[in-house]
């Protein structure tokens, strides 16, 4: 048995120094000379300061702003220092009081808004920091920014149509929009 | 199911088996030591380890020998992630200043990165050092996978050798393993996925302006801390490795872990390449190459079947959603479905896809949270654990365990049809059917028995979640998962308590350490016999009737052993729901 003891320790340190220290380093100078910017986690500036992360969402609770997807993180929602999601099971009767009182929130925010609401609106996303919704679920919202915003209808439409992406090479994934880069796009509107 | 969700599974499979077959063949050729052109220039380094190491690689190992060697580099693994995770507040890497993580929790994380289960019961951003991540999770998501991996061959040279001593060398199968697979192909991933927007820093937590300050208990939140860090590089492995533990708290479901569809694409095809391909490799060494596409298919028929069910169920969604009058049909526009706990640029299918993969390969990362999946969306992932981790499985340890499976296949035609149970050309004896039987019972027995101690006992059922049937599934889930080295959870389970970390530590060592054993006993039986050729009298084991019987054999031993602690779960959860109506 200790015959094997010193070719175990030598392994452990050599292929520790290989794959937890070259490796590492190696993908990081890699990544650090061909994307910068996202390996240091996508920033987005606005005049000069960073204002957030193209790929983490942020919690948007006024009307005048799309709102993302509920987030279950705490304290706060949208923790991208703590990700978390809900965990809740599909009967668990605290997802359907979550569900009722984010419907509530979104048809009191536009109660002339009739139309059903896009699920992914109302139920949290996995991570907690999900940066997307639904083109469904952005255009549900968009009668309300035209109006609290004093923007035409078609405006707003073509916003949202500029911060969509289709799914990757026209298969991938889902189609989804960017719901902080379109707040951003809206507060650059001129009123 | 809609037509794009037809099309990216169909793409999804075609990927993985076209890259599968190449890779399969030039794994046979490094095991060999014939090593593939775009590897040769690193055979000095291969030989160097060796040197200083003492080893001499052409000394074959009693399979004792061989077992030995892999328990004591574990054992040593086990002590330097313990170790690392201990002392890490003064250590350097550390730019959070993250607290030394407490002993039942470093107990627990530590086998759980050395079996190659990557169970978390922390949460990554919030728990461990960039030093803890690189240094002792990740070098042993290299080497858990490699060591699965040298077992397999181990076991695949049982079979070829003929009244031999040795089944090769460990230290060789474990640098080849590494040095020549998993690296090269984690570097290109690592590449790949940075392009995608995954994060590869050694910079500190990102602080940015909210554009819309929050108002919280206790004032007005302006800023949000972005957790960064060296991902890339580990969740390139974590993949390849079936190994799955996230950089972050939520895995692949974390943007910066999983930013685009392109990125959940590469991953979900990582999950399953390495196991797939080494149906080939086997092929290739055992001399019948059609005896690996024999394997391959069961498996693959496994995954598109179970697969199929659990997309079905989650775009079924929850009744819950439609009786509150919400939009849940799929569309061009939207995913529909049970969207709770699943990301948008993901949807239905591709959370459900991926549930599918990295449960049936001993993976265990996930992109959607698993414990909001609806029931039967939920019971695909756990079954497919409790199938023994065989459909595709571990790296290395997928195939092994299937390999077991195979032989009491053999075994159980052999008694139906009275032909001589043999399989590629060795006898299966008591033996080698009383091993293959430890291999396949301890799992189940592991699951079942730590499940129900936690069901009975308070810590136990203290860190239920949810209520109901549902609470039963979280428990039944983190020992199904532990049990056989998986590592995804019913993330509401609090398990991050004494309790858990030390029932669910053990449940992984059993899993990972008396199968891994077994399996090397048959190896060395079986390369100590004579090769038989084939009679009229063997069991054609390349055929499609073989496929049907392998398949049997572990949906079989699978449903009968868990279908009634199933029923108490997921089947009780199925029909409450259907109640909602």
């Amino acid at each position: 048995m200790l015959k094997e003891l010193k070719p175990a320790l030598v392994m452990l340190v050599t292929l520790s120094a290989l794959t937890g220290v070259a490796y590492p380093l190696l993908v990081t100078g890699i990544a650090q000379g061909l994307f910068p910017d996202a390996a240091n986690g996508s920033l987005i500036e606005r005049d000069g300061k960073a204002v957030g992360s193209e790929l983490i969402g942020q919690s948007f609770t006024d009307p005048k702003y799309f709102w993302g997807r509920p987030s279950a993180t705490g304290p706060t929602p949208f923790n991208a220092a703590a990700s978390s999601g809900s965990n809740q099971g599909p009967l668990n009767p605290a997802l359907e009081e979550a569900v009722k009182g984010r419907i509530a929130a979104l048809k009191a925010a536009d109660p002339a808004q009739t139309a059903p609401i896009p699920v992914d609106l109302v139920t949290a996303s996995g991570s907690g920091l999900d940066p997307h919704i639904s083109p469904s679920a952005a255009a549900w919202q968009a009668p309300r920014i035209a109006r609290l915003r004093g923007l035409a209808p078609d405006r707003v439409q073509s916003l949202i149509e500029q911060h969509t992406d289709g799914r990757q090479f026209s298969v991938l994934g889902e189609a989804r929009v960017n719901v902080l880069q379109l707040n951003l796009a809206l507060d650059a509107e001129r009123r | 199911m809609t037509a794009n969700g037809t099309l990216q599974i169909g793409m999804y499979l075609a990927a993985l088996l076209l890259l599968a077959w190449p890779l399969g063949l030039n794994m046979a050729r490094v095991y060999a030591g014939d090593l593939p052109r775009y590897v040769r220039w690193l055979q000095p380094l291969e030989n160097g380890l060796y040197r200083m190491a003492g080893v001499k690689p052409d000394q074959g190992m009693s399979w004792l020998r061989y077992a030995t060697a892999f328990l004591i580099f574990n054992l040593l693994g086990l002590l330097v992630v313990y170790a690392l995770q201990r002392l890490q507040l003064w250590l350097p890497l550390n730019p959070q200043g993250l607290a030394n993580v407490t002993p039942d929790s470093a107990f627990n994380t530590a086998i759980s990165f050395v079996t190659n289960t990557n169970w978390q019961g922390y949460g990554g951003e919030t728990t461990m050092s960039y030093l803890t991540q690189m240094l002792g999770l990740n070098v042993q998501n290299f080497v858990s996978a490699a060591g699965g991996m040298a077992v397999l061959i181990a076991v695949v040279r049982g079979f070829t050798q003929r009244e031999a001593d040795g089944i090769g060398n460990f230290w060789v199968d474990l640098t080849r393993s590494t040095l020549y697979i998993l690296l090269p192909l984690s570097l290109i991933l690592a590449v790949a996925l940075v392009s995608q927007g995954v994060v590869q820093t050694f910079a500190p937590s990102q602080t940015v302006e909210l554009v819309q300050p929050l108002q919280t208990a206790t004032g007005m939140e302006t800023k949000q801390t972005i957790a960064v860090g060296p991902a890339a590089s580990q969740i390139a492995i974590k993949q390849l490795g079936t190994n799955g533990g996230g950089f972050f708290s939520v895995n692949s479901a974390h943007p910066l872990e999983n930013p685009t569809p392109l990125s959940n694409f590469l991953e979900m095809l990582a999950i399953l390449l390495i196991p797939a391909a080494l149906c080939i490799t086997f092929g290739k060494m055992v001399g019948d190459i059609r005896q690996g596409v024999v394997i391959l298919a069961a498996m693959t028929i496994v995954l598109v079947g179970l697969g199929a069910v659990c997309v079905g169920a989650e775009q079924a969604g929850n009744p819950l959603f439609e009786r509150l009058g919400l939009a849940t049909r799929a569309s061009e526009l939207s995913a529909g479905g049970n969207m709770e706990g699943k990301e948008a640029r993901f949807g239905i299918v591709n959370s459900a896809i991926w549930a599918t993969a990295t449960t049936a390969a001993s993976n265990g990362s996930v992109n959607a949270m698993h414990d909001s999946f609806t029931p039967l969306g939920g019971m695909v992932p756990m079954w497919l654990m409790q199938l023994g981790e065989v459909i595709f499985g571990g790296v290395g340890s997928g195939l092994y365990g299937m390999l077991m499976f195979a032989i009491v296949a053999v075994f159980v035609a052999g008694l139906m049809i009275g032909r001589t149970p043999e399989y590629l050309g060795k006898k299966i004896e008591a033996f080698e059917v009383k091993m293959a039987a430890v291999a396949i019972l301890v799992p189940p027995l592991v699951v079942l028995l730590g499940a129900a101690i936690a069901v009975v006992v308070a810590p136990g059922v203290a860190g239920i979640a949810n209520p109901g049937a549902h609470g039963f599934s979280e428990i039944l889930y983190a020992f199904s998962s532990a049990g056989n080295n998986n590592g995804s959870a019913f993330g509401g389970l609090s398990a991050n308590t004494p309790f858990y970390n030390g029932m669910l530590g053990f449940a992984m060592l059993f899993a990972r350490y008396w199968l891994g054993i077994a399996v090397l006993a048959i190896a060395g039986s079986l390369a100590a016999k004579k090769s038989i050729p084939a009679s009229v009298g063997t069991l054609p084991t390349h055929t499609p009737l073989f496929v049907l019987l392998l398949i049997g054999a572990v949906i079989v031993v699978g449903a009968l052993t868990f279908l009634p602690a199933l029923a108490l779960g997921p089947v009780v959860e199925h029909l409450q729901m259907l109640g909602v109506h």
